[in-house]
């Protein structure tokens, strides 16, 4: 017994900052709608303000407290609603999840950039010293560090559940998370109870953050991803419903940890497995056995229907004339981008656009599994990293051309994927992002540090390229491979999508229900794609790792997966134009990022662009891309069309679908859209 | 943050205005699809009128702008001569406005108390809230049975009862009721209509939008034919029914909301229906025909 | 009244949810060209028997079987497959495709031609069959001018039909319809009525139609079966039923 209480109290700092964070993101959850990603990001900016006030500045705690948490975090809470998530219909359940992934990546990312980096973090306590010993269980010291992260768990638990079931903002505020109009109806200022939701979550960020802080204070990058996956597996058993279940579970789960360790043998192959498996074994768990996580975020906003209906994708309606002129126009670019590459284009660029490649493989893996298949994944760099490891392996070890042992890593790839897909099953939305964000975890925990270099440095290829002299820096032979190979791609997904498979899918995004009646066979559809898309991400990896002549776990971590899928679902997910512009896009951002002075913190700040692109994303769900090619497709259209032409027939063109052509602006202005929607400029028709 | 304003400013019924709703040369668009042209109509105090037209007419559209859930492009509305253009519909609601919308019109994913005391707390205050309940109960003991059911677990006509019980307790000035009998019962649809010809018998105006017409122009007084979007007949709701028929008969083109005016798409017109039925029962015949098929009566042609 | 030449063959079914026993008991057969109206109050648990027949819920008693097949084995693609066409009480379109898409997706489904290795090879373009199959339906039915129309465009009536078209195109031998006319005016209804009595006459096409619009009822059906509470508690020609004094209680109430 007293080993046990021994090994077990010392985990309650971690349960309980599991159990915080659990907690944060049921509330968001219930009270927002929205999977709040970025809670552990929230926290930590007040716990990180809260010190520099504190060792810096040397003011006093309480008000340093009161800044950080009491004002700065409501105040972030309020913004993240009014230029995000107020902008988010309801029923838009895929821009809510992504928008919180970006600011997941963003917010972290954004610190170095306003802080400048330093590294120290010694953080005071609120509540209880942390050195001093208060009593004793058994023989076992409690100190106050325990006893901090106890008593503020418990307050916090008791304060929010109250808050949610008795009260009547609580109420409201789950009434406003299913439909903003229908509560409306009832009178509630649907705008304020969502803004104050969100203030009072960040509240609560900020509160866990600091609070918490002593315990956490040293916190590497390798325990965080442990904190998110255990506070997503104790969310995950709540069913994003009950806090009291969220911070038990995480608290179970912090202890079991210590236990573990303590019992286990110390330096034993096992032990460490097991250890780090642990969070995982729980959160994957909870999706495969809880039947509440597998519709999570269905509940249906009854009055959707009030939102105009998404417009088809420009691409599908534009009228002929203009199509053959964009058509045109892309050949033209592409000849022009082949005759530079080969002659005159400097070699720092052509590395770029050689990675561009890479990248835009990689990100038409997305445009698969979450445009054609409509599910969101956020492991897609995890699987281009099983491409490029094993052709890297087999390069090392059995001396295997690059050539085969990429086609190799793209079985892989879509093996894994596959295996993945069968586990998910009977899970959507949330519940499969959860999922694959999982197995991201694991895969950069577990699986891809064995694989590369003792010291974490990128594992250098020594390859062969039958034939073709592709590891040559001095020539363009990876330049034409690579875009041979991205061509292929390309037409691969534009096949796939124009075919069968792509109706099926679109069938299957549209209505399951219908979909199965028709007779299509679900299960095996999302295999076949996922399966599909772990290929082509498999090749885009390898891709990058002949371009990098190295393979390094660090450019296929899950920071990679959450960041790609944003940037892909901002710039367009359901066009294969969008993944390459966004492939492009994100290289060249990169390098032009390097001509700034590094105070500005390097390669990051790419993600805080892109996280500000989230903005933009909120107001265009269907991608900042396709808004802005509507826009001035539109434009074209009037310019060829003149005034007072209609088009031919409806879906003869963009204009037609659109209500008549030209015409003028329209009498009376635009329409005043105040719920939802925005404003939009609405023709004479 | 629970602002305890809910309540109407003055009980309905003893109001000056004479008119409890004026709709006035309202145009309305969802995005870029235009859904109304130039609607105008008026509600009396205490009275009831239906707004009928088939589908895709824009009646939804109309209930809609009335409550605020979708804005108005063009035109004033005014509630009891006070003018609600433009404002959010929390405000439109607060200010004397009551809506069952088309479709599911409560919380799924909270009770049926819940549903209520929401409303209740909103619009009464904290004090009310048990007294209310009290009597929603009282008048729907179905609710009360089911009290701590959720909500998206009641059939449709559960979930109308529940509409109407907020209704009922704390009438409004008007209530806007979007298509109340649609997939119900005929025993359903009875109960709904004494409901609201209770409410209206507390001094609430009706604006009940409707496809089947008979019952809601036997509860009404004043009608609203609308077609295409705009108002193809209005004044008293016995001469509603021959005005239906003539529109009905007169379309050649079935147009709907979304599609562009000018654009309209050809459909049957009735004098090319005698062709159409031919042509189809070609198609039929070419089709596979089962062992087991009956033979066909020569001459039973549909009118 | 078993009937072992039924087509569809509903065996003491029951379904319960929690504490509620949403179907109870329920047995019937549907014959080959017949069309049979199941009607009662909400709540009554029609859809609820569709939903068990088609696959989307599972009884926890009795068994489906169609043509002799036991469908409860199967999961709904196949059951599908089969050839059970099926409209829903909600209307369950694909958003992001045309009239004409959503029948082609039908019609391929149906027989089973997709195939990846076609897509790749680019052979997977609608054939001259599929297409003139999928005219034919949206004659049939009346939508053929909408073809080209993203069904998110149209009003409900017109995606009612559109639903109707994309069951009809897979030629099935049983048509599941579930409040059909649920949104549609007079006009419409009386279309719909039309190509329904046609299609069972013509086509020897069963059909079993969940409504509340009994003249619609009246009109398109050989037999009404008539539900409350989950349970059957009526069944017979139209005018049968609506002359049973427990189905004027329970259903019609007032209104006779």
């Amino acid at each position: 017994m007293e080993q046990f209480l021994g090994f077990a109290i010392p985990g309650i700092p971690f349960g309980c900052t599991y159990a915080m964070v659990a907690v944060g993101l049921v509330l968001t959850y219930q009270a927002t709608g929205v999977f709040n990603f970025a809670f552990g990001a929230q926290a930590y900016l007040s716990a990180f303000i809260f010190t520099l006030l504190v060792q810096n500045e040397h003011m006093p705690i309480w008000l340093a407290f009161v800044l950080s948490v009491v004002l700065l975090a409501p105040v972030l809470g309020l913004a993240l609603d009014r230029y995000l998530f107020r902008k988010i219909p309801n029923s838009n359940a895929t821009a809510k999840l992504v928008t919180g992934i970006t600011l997941f990546v963003g917010i972290p990312a954004l610190l170095p950039v306003i802080f400048g980096s330093s590294n120290q973090y010694n953080p005071p306590s609120i509540l209880f010293n942390p050195d001093t010993v208060y009593f004793h269980i058994g023989n076992t010291p409690f100190n106050g560090l325990y006893l901090t992260s106890l008593v503020a768990t418990a307050l916090v638990l008791l304060a929010l559940t109250a808050l949610m079931r008795f009260t009547n903002l609580g109420l409201q505020m789950r009434g406003a998370v299913e439909s903003r109009r229908l509560i409306q109806l009832d009178g509630v200022n649907a705008g304020r109870v969502v803004a104050v939701a969100w203030a009072v979550s960040s509240l609560m960020a900020g509160l866990a953050g600091v609070l918490l802080a002593p315990a956490t204070g040293q916190l590497q990058a390798q325990d965080y991803a442990t904190l998110m996956v255990a506070a997503f597996a104790a969310a995950a058993w709540a069913v994003l419903r009950s806090l009291p279940i969220a911070a038990l579970v995480g608290i179970i789960i912090g202890v079991a940890d210590t236990l573990l360790e303590g019992y286990l043998p110390a330096s034993s192959v096992w032990s460490s497995a097991t250890l780090s498996s642990l969070p995982f074994v729980v959160l994957i768990a909870a999706l495969l056995i809880v039947p509440g996580l597998r519709r999570l975020g269905d509940a249906t906003d009854p009055l959707a229907s009030i939102d105009p209906p998404t417009p088809p994708t420009t691409a599908a309606l534009r009228a002929p004339q203009v199509d053959r002129i964009i058509k045109i126009g892309w050949y033209v670019l592409l000849a022009a981008f082949v005759v530079s590459m080969l002659t005159w284009m400097p070699k720092t660029w052509e590395n770029v656009f050689n990675a561009g490649l890479a990248f835009s493989v990689i990100f038409l893996s997305i445009t698969l599994i979450t445009g054609m298949g409509g599910q969101l994944s956020l492991c897609q760099a995890t699987l281009a990293g099983v491409g490029a490891f094993t052709a890297a392996q087999l390069a090392n070890h059995l001396g295997l051309s690059l050539l085969l042992g990429g086609l190799v890593g793209a079985v892989a790839a879509g093996a894994v994927a596959v295996v993945l897909a069968v586990a998910s099953l009977r899970l959507r939305g949330l519940g499969l992002a959860l999922m694959t964000i999982a197995a991201a975890l694991f895969f950069d925990s577990a699986i891809f540090p064995q694989l590369s270099n003792s010291n974490g440095s990128p594992l250098s290829v020594q390859a062969k390229w039958v034939g073709l002299d592709i590891l040559n820096p001095d020539g363009h032979a990876f330049f034409v491979t690579g875009l041979i190979v991205l061509v292929v791609c390309v037409a691969a997904v534009l096949l796939v999508r124009k075919g069968t498979t792509g109706r099926y899918l679109s069938a299957m995004r549209g209505s399951e229900t219908a979909a199965a009646g028709l007779g299509i066979n679900l299960t095996w559809q999302r295999v076949l794609i996922f399966g599909i898309s772990g290929v082509v991400a498999g090749i885009g990896g390898t891709m990058l790792t002949i371009q990098q002549q190295a393979v390094s776990a660090e450019n296929f971590n899950y920071e990679f997966s959450l960041a790609f899928v944003v940037i892909v679902v901002t710039t367009g997910v359901s066009t294969v134009e969008g993944a390459i512009n966004a492939g492009f896009g994100f290289v060249i951002i990169q390098q032009l990022l390097t001509y700034l002075p590094a105070r500005l913190g390097g390669d990051s700040l790419v993600f805080v662009l892109f996280a500000f692109g989230a903005i933009q994303y909120a107001a265009h769900p269907e991608g900042v891309l396709e808004f802005q090619k509507r826009r001035w497709t539109m434009r074209m259209e009037r310019l060829m069309f003149h005034t007072g032409d209609p088009p031919p027939r409806p879906g003869g063109s963009l204009l037609g679908a659109y209500g008549g052509a030209g015409g003028g602006p329209a009498n009376g202005g635009g329409a005043r859209s105040l719920v939802d929607s925005e404003p939009r400029v609405v023709d004479r028709g | 943050m629970t602002a305890v304003t809910g309540t109407d400013p003055a009980p309905p019924g003893s109001d000056q205005a004479p008119l409890a709703l004026e709709v006035d040369h309202v145009s309305a668009s969802y995005g870029p699809y235009r859904a109304l042209f130039d609607v105008s109509f008026t509600v009396p105090s205490g009275g009831v009128t239906a707004l009928i037209g088939s589908n895709g007419a824009g009646k939804s559209t109309v209930s809609r702008v009335v409550t605020g859930l979708l804005a108005s492009t063009t035109g004033t509305i005014r509630l009891s001569g006070r003018d609600i253009t433009g404002l959010p519909a929390y405000k439109i609601a607060r200010a004397g406005t009551a809506h069952v919308p088309e479709g599911r019109g409560v919380f799924a994913s909270l009770t049926v108390e819940e549903n209520l005391r929401l409303v209740f707390r909103q619009r009464g205050g904290r004090q009310c809230v048990a007294d209310s309940l009290a009597r929603a109960y009282e008048a729907f003991p179905v609710l009360g049975q089911r009290r701590g059911q959720h909500g998206g677990t009641l059939s449709g006509g559960e979930q109308r009862m529940l509409s109407l019980a907020k209704v009922l307790v704390l009438p409004p000035r008007l209530l806007v009721a979007d298509e109340i009998s649609l997939g119900l019962a005929p025993v359903v649809i009875d109960a709904v209509y004494d409901g609201l010809r209770k409410i209206n018998g507390a001094g609430t105006a009706l604006l009940v939008v409707e496809q089947q017409v008979d019952r809601v122009l036997d509860l009404a007084g004043t009608a609203v034919v609308l077609e295409h979007g705009s108002v193809a007949y209005l004044g008293r709701a016995d001469g509603a029914l021959a005005a239906v028929e003539q529109v009905m008969s007169a379309r050649g083109e079935r147009a709907e909301v979304g599609t562009t005016v000018g654009v309209a798409p050809s459909g049957p017109d009735p004098s090319a229906r005698n062709e159409v039925s031919t042509r189809r029962r070609r198609l039929l015949r070419r089709g596979r025909s089962a062992g087991t098929s009956t033979p066909v009566p020569e001459g039973e042609e549909q009118p | 009244m078993a009937d072992h030449d039924a087509l569809l063959r509903v065996i003491d079914v029951t379904k319960t949810f929690g504490g509620i026993t949403a179907v109870d008991s329920v047995s019937f057969d549907v014959h080959s060209g017949e069309s049979v109206g199941l009607v009662g109050p909400n709540g009554a648990g029609k859809t609820t028997v569709f939903n068990c027949i088609c696959g989307q819920l599972q009884p926890q008693r009795g068994s489906v079987e169609l043509a002799g097949k036991d469908l409860l084995e199967m999961p709904t693609y196949r059951r599908a497959r089969l050839g059970i066409g099926r409209t829903y009480q909600r209307v369950e379109i694909f958003p992001d495709m045309t009239v004409r898409d959503h029948l082609l997706v039908a019609e391929r489904a149906r027989r089973r031609q997709g195939r990846l290795w076609k897509d790749l090879c680019n052979r997977s373009d609608p054939t001259p069959e599929e297409d003139q199959r999928v005219a034919e339906v949206l004659e049939l039915v009346g939508i053929d001018d909408q073809a080209e129309s993203p069904v998110s465009t149209l009003g409900l009536g017109s995606c009612r039909l559109v639903e109707l078209a994309r069951a009809l195109v897979a030629d099935p031998v049983l048509l599941l319809a579930d409040e059909p006319s649920s949104g549609l005016d007079v006009h419409e209804t009386r279309e719909l009525s039309q190509v329904l009595q046609m299609l069972q006459r013509e086509r020897g096409m069963a059909v079993l139609l969940v409504e509340h619009d009994l003249s619609m009822v009246a009109s398109v059906v050989d037999r009404t079966i008539v539900m409350n509470l989950g349970a059957v508690i009526a069944e017979g020609t139209f005018d049968e039923v609506m002359a049973d004094a427990s189905v004027r209680q329970a259903y019609l109430g007032l209104s006779a």
